[in-house]
C-alpha cells in the first residue's frame, strides 16, 4: 500500500472517530442541560438498545430502510449529482408495495417479490423526473427533487385515503395487506425480516457496480470531473440520468421492503424521513457501499437509543436529528484535519526521498 | 357584490402569503450573487420562527422576540457559513445539515418549553402589529387590498428597494457581486472572498429570519411543527427564476405565492385536499422548468446572432 493511501485512511478514520465523539458529546451536553434525571437518560440512550434481544433486533430493523436510502444517495452523489429524491422515492415505494400487497392476489413466494419490484419501478420513475429535467433543460435537480418529495408525499396520502382506506379505522390507515405479501421474519424473538438480507445483497451488488464495472468507472469519472469525462467520450448526461434512476429504484425497493417487513397496513401521514438519514449513513460509509450496513447499524443504534430515552426520561427523541445534522457538517467539512494530513504526506514524502537518497549514495 | 369581495380577499391574501417567500428569496439574492448556494433557508426560517415565539413569550414583549428570532437566525447562518467557507464543506450538504438540525431542534426546544411537540399554542407570544396606512386605507377597493397588512409585509416590500440599492449602489454590494462573478479576480485585487461571503450569508440570515418570524408572529400567532413547509426551497427557486435581481425575485415570488394563495382558496372546494396542497410545489417545478427552457432558447438565439454577425 502506498503511503498516501495509508495516510488518507488514517485521516478518514480519525475524522470519523472525532465525528462520533463530538456527536456523543453533544448528546451528553443536551441531556445534562435539559434533563432532570441525566443518569437515567444516559443509560437509556447508550446502553438501552443492548438490554434485550428484542431491542438489539430493533437496531437491525431500524438500520434496514437506511441501507437502501444510503445506497441511493451514494449512487447519486458518486455521479456528482445532488438530487434529494431518495426521500420521495422511498415513500412512493411504500405506496407501490402497498397497492400490490392489498389488491393483487398472488402466491406466497412471488407476492412480495412482485410488490418490491413494483416499488422499485415507481421509485425509479419518480427519480427520473428531476434527472430528465436536468438533462434536457438544465433545471437544478436539487430544488426540483425537494419539491417533488412534497408532491410524492401528498400523492401517496391521497391514494391511501381515497382508494385504499380502511373505512372502519378512525385514523388514516390502508386496508390490511394479504398474508401472502408479508416478508417473513428470519430471527425468532425479533422482527428482523427478509428485507434486511435484500439490503445487504444490494450493498454488495452496488459495490460491484460502482467499483468493479466499466459503468461504475464511468459514473465515478463523471462525478469527479464531468468535463474530463465528456472529453474522454463518456455520455455524461446519460450516466447522470441512469445513476439517478438506479438510485430511485434502490430507495423504492427499500420502501417496499420496509412496509412489507414491518407493517401490515400503510399508516404514515407524513414521509418518515429515511431519505435524509440515508444521507448521513452514506457520508458515514464514506461512499463505500460495503460500509453501508455498518453505518446503518450505527444510525439504527442511535435511533433506538433515542426512542428508549424518550420513553424512559424527559428527553425527546428529536435529539437524533440534531446529531444527524452535526454529523453531516463534520463529515462534509473537507478542510477538517487537512493541515495534519498535509504534514503527514510531506513527512512521508521526505522520508521516502531520504531513503532513495541513501540508495543513490550507496 | 360577492365577486368583488372575493377578489379583494384573494388579493389581500396573495400579499399575505407572498411575504415569507419574498423575504427569503431576497435573502437568497445576497447569497446567490456572492456565489453561495444557501440550501439552509428552510431550516433558518423554521428556527427563527420558533425562537421568535419563545423570545417574545419569555421576554414579555415583541422586542425580545425579534432579538431571539434574528439572533438564532444569525447563529445558525454563522454555523452554515463557517462549515461551508472555512471548513470547505459542500454547500448542499451544509444546507441539508442545517435543515435537519432545524427540524430536530425546533421540536426538541418546543417540547422543552411547552411539553408538547405540535404547537406553541399554550405560550402567550406576541405578534407583529398590523399597520393601517393613512390615506391609502380610505381609498375604496385599493385600501382594502393594500392597507391593514402586517408590519413585516411592508418591510418585505420595502426590502426589494433596499436590496436593490444595496446590491447596485453601495461598495459592499459591488464587492459581493464581484466575489460571486469571479472570486479569483476579486481576490487578486485584494478582496477577502471568505469574509464577504460570510457577511452575505449573515445578512441573508437576517432577512430569512424575518420571513420565519412572520410565519409564527404574523401569518399565524403561534409556532407549529414544520410550519415552513418548504417555503425556503420555493424561495430558492424564486431567486433562480428571478435571476437573483430584486425585481425579478419580486415577480417570481408573487407567481409562486399566487399558487400558495390559490391552494388556500381551493381548500373550500370539493377537490381532494392533497391535490390542493400539492399545488405550490408542482407550480414551482413547472415554473423552474419553463424558465429554464426560455433561458436556453434565449442563449441559442444569442449565439446564433453572434455567429451571423461574425459571418457578416
Amino acid at each position: 500500500m502506498d503511503s498516501n493511501k495509508r495516510i488518507r485512511i488514517i485521516v478518514d478514520i480519525t475524522k470519523l472517530i472525532i465525528t462520533i465523539l463530538v456527536s456523543c458529546g453533544l448528546v451528553t451536553l443536551i441531556v445534562l442541560v435539559t434533563s432532570s434525571d441525566p443518569v437515567n437518560a444516559f443509560s437509556s440512550f447508550f446502553l438501552g438498545p443492548f438490554t434485550s434481544v428484542r431491542r438489539i433486533g430493533n437496531i437491525v430493523e431500524a438500520a434496514s430502510p437506511l441501507m437502501f436510502t444510503a445506497l441511493a444517495v451514494i449512487m447519486i452523489f458518486s455521479a456528482g449529482q445532488f438530487s434529494m429524491i431518495s426521500e420521495g422515492a422511498f415513500f412512493i415505494g411504500t405506496l407501490g408495495a402497498m397497492m400490490i400487497a392489498t389488491s393483487v392476489p398472488l402466491p406466497a413466494g412471488i407476492h412480495p417479490i412482485v410488490a418490491i419490484l413494483v416499488a422499485g419501478a415507481m421509485g425509479a420513475a419518480v427519480a427520473l423526473i428531476p434527472a430528465v429535467l436536468k438533462m434536457k433543460w438544465q433545471v437544478s435537480e436539487v430544488v426540483t427533487s425537494l419539491m417533488l418529495n412534497y408532491v410524492v408525499q401528498f400523492f401517496a396520502i391521497y391514494m391511501v385515503s381515497y382508494h385504499f382506506r380502511e373505512i372502519s379505522s378512525s385514523s388514516l390507515a390502508s386496508i390490511e395487506f394479504k398474508d401472502t405479501s408479508i416478508l417473513p421474519v428470519i430471527i425468532r424473538g425479533t422482527r428482523i425480516h427478509l428485507g434486511i438480507v435484500l439490503g445487504v445483497i444490494l450493498c454488495i451488488i452496488t459495490y460491484f457496480l460502482l467499483y468493479r464495472t466499466t459503468f461504475g468507472m464511468k459514473l465515478r469519472t463523471v462525478g469527479n470531473n464531468a468535463k474530463f469525462a465528456h472529453y474522454s467520450g463518456i455520455k455524461v448526461t446519460g450516466i447522470m440520468v441512469i445513476s439517478q434512476v438506479i438510485a430511485g429504484a434502490l430507495a423504492g425497493m427499500g420502501g417496499g421492503a420496509e412496509i412489507l417487513g414491518m407493517y401490515n397496513r400503510f399508516k404514515w401521514t407524513t414521509s418518515p424521513g429515511y431519505g435524509w438519514s440515508g444521507i448521513v449513513v452514506a457520508l458515514l460509509a464514506r461512499d463505500n457501499p460495503l460500509m453501508v450496513p455498518l453505518a446503518a447499524l450505527f444510525m439504527g443504534y442511535l435511533n433506538v437509543g433515542a426512542n428508549i430515552m424518550a420513553r424512559n426520561s424527559d428527553v425527546s427523541s428529536e435529539v437524533v436529528q440534531i446529531i444527524q445534522g452535526v454529523m453531516i457538517l463534520m463529515i462534509a467539512a473537507e478542510a477538517l484535519l487537512k493541515k495534519w494530513k498535509q504534514k503527514m504526506i510531506v513527512k512521508a514524502a521526505k522520508s521516502e526521498a531520504g531513503m532513495k537518497g541513501d540508495v543513490i549514495n550507496d | 357584490m360577492i365577486d368583488y369581495s372575493f377578489i379583494v380577499d384573494f388579493l389581500f391574501m396573495w400579499i399575505r402569503v407572498a411575504t415569507p417567500i419574498l423575504l427569503a428569496s431576497l435573502g437568497a439574492i445576497l447569497c446567490e450573487k456572492s456565489g453561495v448556494v444557501n440550501l439552509g433557508l428552510d431550516g433558518i426560517m423554521l428556527i427563527s420562527a420558533l425562537f421568535g415565539v419563545l423570545g417574545s413569550a419569555y421576554g414579555g414583549n415583541l422586542i425580545w422576540g425579534v432579538i431571539a428570532g434574528v439572533g438564532s437566525a444569525l447563529i445558525i447562518s454563522g454555523i452554515f457559513a463557517y462549515f461551508h467557507l472555512v471548513l470547505k464543506a459542500n454547500a448542499v450538504l451544509c444546507g441539508t445539515a442545517v435543515n435537519t438540525i432545524a427540524s430536530g431542534l425546533t421540536v426538541f426546544a418546543l417540547q422543552l418549553a411547552t411539553g408538547e411537540k405540535g404547537s406553541s399554542s399554550s405560550l402567550k407570544s406576541y405578534t407583529f402589529p398590523t399597520v393601517n396606512i393613512p390615506f391609502i386605507k380610505d381609498i375604496p377597493i385599493l385600501g382594502d387590498i393594500l392597507s391593514g397588512h402586517n408590519l413585516i409585509t411592508y418591510i418585505a416590500f420595502l426590502m426589494v428597494i433596499v436590496i436593490w440599492i444595496f446590491m447596485y449602489k453601495t461598495p459592499l454590494g459591488l464587492r459581493m457581486r464581484a466575489v460571486g462573478e469571479n472570486p479569483n479576480a476579486a481576490s487578486s485585487v485584494g478582496q477577502n472572498v471568505i469574509k464577504i461571503r460570510f457577511l452575505a450569508i449573515l445578512l441573508c440570515g437576517v432577512l430569512v429570519g424575518f420571513g420565519g418570524m412572520y410565519l409564527s408572529m404574523g401569518y399565524l400567532s403561534m409556532f407549529t411543527r414544520d410550519m415552513v413547509a418548504g417555503r425556503g426551497f420555493i424561495a430558492l427557486a424564486a431567486c433562480a427564476m428571478g435571476q437573483a435581481t430584486p425585481v425579478g425575485v419580486l415577480i417570481s415570488s408573487m407567481v409562486f405565492a399566487f399558487f400558495d394563495g390559490l391552494s388556500n382558496i381551493l381548500q373550500l372546494l370539493q377537490i381532494p385536499s392533497e391535490f390542493v396542497q400539492m399545488l405550490p410545489y408542482v407550480a414551482t417545478i413547472f415554473g423552474l422548468t419553463v424558465y429554464s427552457i426560455q433561458k436556453i432558447r434565449l442563449q441559442k438565439k444569442k449565439s446564433k446572432e453572434i455567429q451571423q454577425n461574425a459571418i457578416e
